[in-house]
């Protein structure tokens, strides 16, 4: 944090952006822009569950496109705010304490449009529920031993976990939003998200186990659900998905572009609302850190999958290498090189680490480049499986690309709600990081 | 004796140094019943306003033992005894497939109970109580601490209070009405 602020002056600015700044022109804007991708999304569905699945461009070999993609897209992306909020709290790295509670909010936001899309790949949503274990006329059970359950678990548990963490994180925040509340039905509502808290010394040092304890407990989860989602690949027998490094590679890659997006949101909302004091330039350069060290462990992964393609002898794995190289997604898979690996080596330069405009281009460029992985992964490798007489091409539809997009718009509405209506910065974390928030026990009083 | 209309009295601070030191001299005076508020959470308060048992951790332990055995349980029951479905020729309790969904349930619900054990704990939601009736107070959301001394406490005398919390020189004192 930048130096000259005060506990009161910390409230005063974040909760400033909410309860006294009036709604400009540009957000009224972006808002109807946003909001008009979200009902994209909605009519693109609306249209799906008219006509079912057959709207999309998958086919038999490929019957898993851009719903599975833009899910293990979307539920990676989500992963960077859980390992802000969640393992560097447990590090100590109190540089988070500006960043997390937009991060979490974002993690909450990008689980929600991954969930869109398992639910609607099923084809017939409406029997979703079939998945979840409860005892039904059916005399019917899920199979506990498919990774599909697992991930059902996986994402749910993610997703809970995600909300009551940033929800309570919120709880003392809420009620500075009260007492700073001018309006009485603001009042009111802040009041009630607030649920009486009042500071009180027994609250806060229950309060501080308990999200001590959620953090410890919400870093294994976090690793834990990207490794399941991975599992829905590795558990199976299709060549470039058969792997063993696929779930810690699949973890990296997620926080690689979790922080990708942290950067792309953060850059503009510090600049537009004056965040400049509390987001400074060490968080940026700190999580280009972040992306740097987590490509390089994709690259890593990447470099292992061609390694063993080579080594293990197996036909069906060498091949998958050249079709990616030569295939007719080679064009892709050298934009993936290249956006995921190549590109983001700029970050090892300071002078790219500090400028604002490059970091940003660079998240954009990684999540484009994460997006391509998981084309990658996906069709390249079912595309042309063991039998040549079931090779196939993929050709995403006009449906597939709307409902992408449409959950894009539905992700940033959320975001953009966000920003006006909760404080984006923690103001009760910050005020610890202050000076004069620390306190000493004196000698003859501590006996 | 006590006046059944006040709820104890409260000195208000301008730094958590502050608060802390007048918490232990209240503490070391005899005072039991008492609380401090600050914005944010302060090392050693809870501490030094005598408060020690905390019970979070142990909820949240338990919480998770349930999860964790409800978790397992629910899948055995399922594939060995209600439901048992030949997969490949794998056993039917093959545990290693079962850990999976036995780890987030232990994950969900130890973390449930560490935020809704810590919300019960605390007597939240409150909409109600007494310290908020002193205008002064909102801003122990804000920039100030505030130590109260409950009119309950066996030490409390309306006047001597008074005069003890003078003498850790705070800002302002207020009575606090029930």
């Amino acid at each position: 944090m930048e130096p000259g602020h005060s506990f009161a002056t910390i409230g005063e600015k974040v909760s400033n952006i909410v309860l006294r700044r009036p709604i400009s022109l540009g957000w009224v804007l972006g808002f109807l822009v946003m909001f008009s991708g979200m009902n994209m999304l909605l009519f693109a569905l609306g249209y799906l569950f008219v006509k079912g699945t057959g709207i999309w461009g998958i086919t038999i070999p490929i019957g898993w496109g851009f719903a599975i993609i833009n899910f293990v897209w979307w539920i990676g992306i989500g992963h960077a705010g859980t390992l802000i909020s969640a393992i560097l709290c447990l590090l100590r790295q109190t540089w988070r304490n500006s960043i997390n509670r937009f991060a979490e909010a974002m993690t909450l936001f990008a689980v929600a449009c991954a969930g869109v899309f398992p639910l609607v790949h099923t084809g017939r949503p409406w029997l979703a529920y079939w998945m979840f274990p409860y005892p039904n006329t059916m005399n019917y059970w899920p199979q506990f031993r498919s990774p599909l359950i697992w991930d059902v678990f996986a994402v749910s548990t993610y997703f809970t976990i995600s909300l009551v963490f940033w929800f309570v994180g919120l709880i003392p925040d809420f009620a500075t939003m009260r007492d700073r509340a001018e309006h009485p039905l603001t009042r009111g509502v802040y009041g009630i998200l607030a649920m009486g808290w009042r500071g009180s010394a027994r609250h806060w040092h229950r309060y501080e186990t308990a999200y001590l304890l959620l953090a410890g407990l919400a870093t294994p989860l976090v690793l834990s659900v990207h490794t399941v989602v991975s599992f829905d690949f590795s558990i199976s027998i299709v060549p470039g998905w058969h792997t063993t490094i696929f779930p810690p590679y699949f973890v990296a890659g997620a926080i690689y572009s979790g922080f990708a997006m942290v950067l792309c949101l953060a850059i503009p909302i510090r600049a537009i609302y004056g965040l400049e004091d509390f987001i400074t330039m060490r968080h940026l350069e700190n999580s280009g850190k972040v992306m740097l060290a987590t490509g390089l462990i994709v690259a890593y992964g990447y470099g292992i999958e061609a390694f063993m393609g080579w080594y293990s002898g197996n036909k069906f794995d060498s091949f998958l290498l050249w079709n990616r190289l030569h295939g007719p997604y080679s064009f892709w898979y050298m934009s993936l090189l290249a956006s995921n690996i190549v590109i983001p080596q700029l970050l090892w330069i300071k002078k790219f680490r500090t400028s604002t405009f490059w970091l940003w281009v660079i998240s954009l460029v990684v999540l484009v480049g994460m997006w391509l992985e998981r084309f990658i992964i996906i069709v390249v490798s079912l595309q042309r499986d063991f039998l040549n007489s079931s090779w196939g091409m993929y050709y995403p539809t006009k449906w597939d690309w709307m409902t992408y997009f449409g959950t894009i718009g539905m992700f940033l509405t959320a975001m953009w709600l966000f920003v006006r209506i909760l404080p984006m910065v923690s103001i009760s974390e910050l005020r610890t990081l202050l000076p004069e928030a620390h306190v000493k026990e004196t000698e003859e009083v501590a006996q | 004796m006590n006046d059944a209309s006040v709820y104890g009295l409260m000195a208000e601070f301008d730094s958590p140094q502050q608060l802390l030191d007048a918490a232990h001299e209240a503490h070391k005076a005899g005072y039991k019943k008492m609380d401090a508020y600050s914005p944010f959470p302060i090392e050693g308060l809870a501490d030094a306003i005598g408060f020690h048992k905390n019970m979070v951790p142990f909820v949240t332990l338990v919480g998770g033992i349930i999860g964790g055995l409800s978790g397992y349980m629910l899948q055995y029951y399922v594939h060995v005894i209600s439901y048992p479905v030949n997969v490949g020729g794998r056993p039917f309790h093959s545990w290693p497939s079962f850990i999976i969904v036995t780890f987030e349930m232990t994950i969900l619900f130890a973390g449930l109970s560490a935020v809704f054990g810590m919300l019960a704990l605390n007597g939240l939601p409150m909409p109600y109580h007494p310290v908020f009736n002193v205008p002064e107070f909102t801003k122990a959301s804000e920039s100030k601490f505030f130590l109260v001394v409950f009119a309950s406490d066996p030490n409390y005398d309306a006047a001597d209070t008074r005069a003890f919390l003078k003498g850790l020189a705070p800002r302002a004192i207020s009575e606090v009405p029930a």
